[in-house]
C-alpha cells in the first residue's frame, strides 16, 4: 500500500464518520480541534481504521492518533 | 400549586409527522396500520404495525434529515430521533427561546420511553457475539439509554433545569406529562419539555410481545382492521412507534410572554394494580383509582368530563375492564360522555402512547371534535351502551377531557386536561 492510497482511505473514513467537508480533512487536521470530533467519535474512528485496514490499534497507540497523518503513519507501520 | 398550561405540541406517529397532518388524518378516520415491510416478518406471528410514514416533511410525513444531521442519526437509536423531531416541533411551536442563564436554568426536560433503544441493544448483542467486544460502538450505550432523549434535547437547546426521564411501560408518556406538570406546579421549573418516545417495532420487539401473546395476529392480510378496541373480533394490540412531546409552562409565565395556550393540565392521578405483570386487575380497580385520583386532584365532578381518550389497546381483556371502571366511576354520566380509542388508528405507541393521547385530548377540546374508534363493527357485550365514537369523529362541546394509560407491571396514570379561553 502506498502512503497516498492509505491517506485517501483514511480521509474517506473521516469524512463519512464526522460528516465534514473533504477539503477540511488535511494531513495535519486534528480530529478534535479542527474537525469537531468528541472523545467518543475518535474511539469510533479508530475502530473504523482497524476495520478498513485489518489491523489492531491498541488503546495506548490510539490515544496518540490525533491527526490524519498520525493515523496514516500508524497504519503504514502496522497494517497487514 | 401553580397552574400549568400547554404551549407547544409535537407529534411523530404512524399517521404522519407534525400536529396538523396527524390530527387531520386522525379526524378523517384514516389508519396508520400497515404490513411491516422494513424487516423480515415471515417467521413472526404478527406482521402488521403502525410505522411512521417516511416522506416529505412538507407533506406531513417523516424526514429525519430535516431535523437531525444524518451523521448524528448514526449515533442515535430511532426512539431518540423520534423524540428529537417531536421536541423540535413542540419547542418551535411554543416560541420559547430563552437565552439568559436564569431562564435556561428554569427550563427542564422529562421525556421517557417504555423500552428505549431495543434495536440498538439487539444489534449490539449480535456484534459482541459474532465479532467480539472490541467491535462494539462507543455510541452503543448512549444510543440505548432511555433518558438520552431528555439529554439530547437539553444539550440541543441549553435547557439546564430538571433533566429527568420516566420509565413506566405504556404509562410512560402520561406519567411524564403529569410529573413534569407537578415539577412546575411545585416550583422546580417554569417550563418543561415533556412526553414519550418509542421505536420498538423491530424483530425482537414484535417477537417479545408475540411471546407474551399480546399482539393481534388475525388481521395480517387486512392491517387497517387489526386494531379494533371493544370490537368482538379484537385479538390483541398492534405495535406502534413515534413520539409525543409537549411544552408545559407555568400559567403566568406563558401569559407574560404572550404564548399561545392550547389547554391546561388540571388533574393527574396514579395507581398501582399490585396484581399481575401483564394483565390488568380483573375488577379494573387500578384504572378506576387512577381516574378517581385525577378527578380529585382537579377538584372536578365526573360530570364535567366530556371526552375520555381510553387506553383501549384492543386486547381481549383490557378494553372491557377499562370500560367497566369508567362506568363505575362516571355512573349515569358514562352514557353521556364520548370515549374513544385512538389506538384504533395508530396502534399502541407504548411509552409514547400516553403523551400522544394527551395531545389528542387537548386537541379534541380545542377543536370540539372527538376522534373516532375505528373498526368497532360489533361491540362486545356490555360495550354497546357507551358512545365509543365508532368510525367517524363527532363534534362535541366540553371543558374537560380525561386520558388513560395503563402499563405492564400494573402501573396506571390518568390526566385531566382543560380547554383554555
Amino acid at each position: 500500500m502506498s502512503d497516498n492510497d492509505i491517506g485517501e482511505r483514511v480521509k474517506k473514513i473521516v469524512v463519512e464518520h464526522l460528516g465534514v467537508e473533504e477539503g477540511k480533512v488535511t494531513d495535519s487536521a486534528s480530529f478534535i480541534d479542527d474537525l469537531g470530533a468528541d472523545s467518543l467519535d475518535t474511539v469510533e474512528l479508530v475502530m473504523a481504521f482497524e476495520e478498513e485496514f485489518g489491523c489492531e490499534i491498541p488503546d495506548d497507540a490510539a490515544e496518540k492518533i490525533v491527526t490524519v497523518k498520525d493515523a496514516v503513519n500508524f497504519i503504514q507501520e502496522h497494517a497487514a | 400549586m401553580r397552574r400549568v398550561v400547554v404551549t407547544g405540541l409535537g407529534l411523530v406517529t404512524p399517521l404522519g409527522c407534525g400536529v396538523p397532518a396527524v390530527w387531520d388524518r386522525l379526524v378523517a378516520g384514516q389508519s396508520g396500520i400497515r404490513s411491516i415491510q422494513s424487516f423480515d416478518v415471515s417467521d413472526l406471528p404478527a406482521k402488521v404495525a403502525g410505522q411512521v410514514p417516511r416522506g416529505e416533511t412538507s407533506e406531513g410525513n417523516y424526514n429525519p434529515d430535516d431535523f437531525v444531521a444524518p451523521k448524528d442519526q448514526r449515533k442515535l437509536d430511532e426512539f431518540i430521533v423520534y423524540g428529537l423531531v417531536a421536541a423540535q416541533q413542540a419547542v418551535e411551536d411554543s416560541g420559547w427561546k430563552p437565552d439568559d442563564e436564569e431562564a435556561l436554568e428554569r427550563t427542564g426536560v422529562m421525556i421517557g420511553s417504555g423500552i428505549g433503544g431495543l434495536q440498538t441493544i439487539y444489534e449490539g448483542a449480535l456484534t459482541v457475539h459474532e465479532r467480539g467486544p472490541r467491535r462494539l460502538s462507543p455510541f452503543f450505550i448512549p444510543s440505548s439509554l432511555i433518558n438520552l432523549v431528555s439529554g439530547h434535547v437539553s444539550i440541543k437547546y441549553g435547557f439546564r433545569g430538571p433533566n429527568h426521564s420516566v420509565v413506566t411501560a405504556c404509562s410512560t408518556g402520561a406519567h411524564a406529562i403529569g410529573d413534569a406538570s407537578r415539577l412546575i406546579g411545585l416550583g422546580d421549573a417554569d417550563v418543561m419539555v415533556a412526553g414519550g418516545a418509542e421505536a420498538a417495532v423491530c424483530r425482537v420487539g414484535i417477537a417479545g410481545f408475540s411471546a407474551a401473546r399480546a399482539l393481534s395476529t388475525g388481521f395480517n392480510d387486512t392491517p387497517e382492521r387489526a386494531s379494533r378496541p371493544w370490537d368482538k373480533g379484537r385479538d390483541g394490540f398492534v405495535m406502534g412507534e413515534g413520539a409525543g412531546i409537549v411544552v408545559l409552562e407555568e400559567l403566568e409565565h406563558a401569559k407574560q410572554r404572550g404564548a399561545h395556550i392550547y389547554g391546561e393540565v388540571v388533574g393527574y392521578g396514579m395507581s398501582g394494580d399490585a396484581y399481575h405483570i401483564t394483565a390488568p386487575a380483573e375488577d379494573g380497580n387500578g384504572g378506576y383509582r387512577a381516574m378517581r385520583n385525577a378527578l380529585r386532584s382537579a377538584g372536578l365532578d365526573p360530570e364535567k368530563i366530556g371526552y375520555v381518550n381510553a387506553h383501549g389497546t384492543s386486547t381481549p381483556k383490557g378494553d372491557e375492564i377499562e370500560l367497566g371502571a369508567v362506568k363505575q366511576l362516571f355512573a349515569d354520566h358514562a352514557y353521556k360522555l364520548r370515549m374513544s380509542s385512538t389506538k384504533s388508528a395508530i396502534g399502541h405507541l407504548l411509552g409514547a402512547a400516553g403523551a400522544v393521547e394527551a395531545i389528542f385530548s387537548i386537541l379534541a377540546l380545542k377543536h370540539g371534535i372527538a376522534p373516532p374508534t375505528l373498526n368497532l363493527d360489533d361491540p362486545s357485550p356490555g360495550c354497546g351502551d357507551v358512545n365509543l365514537v365508532p368510525y367517524k369523529a363527532q363534534e362535541f362541546e366540553a371543558e374537560y377531557a380525561l386520558s388513560n394509560s395503563f402499563g405492564f407491571g400494573g402501573t396506571n396514570a390518568s390526566l385531566v386536561v382543560a380547554a383554555y379561553h
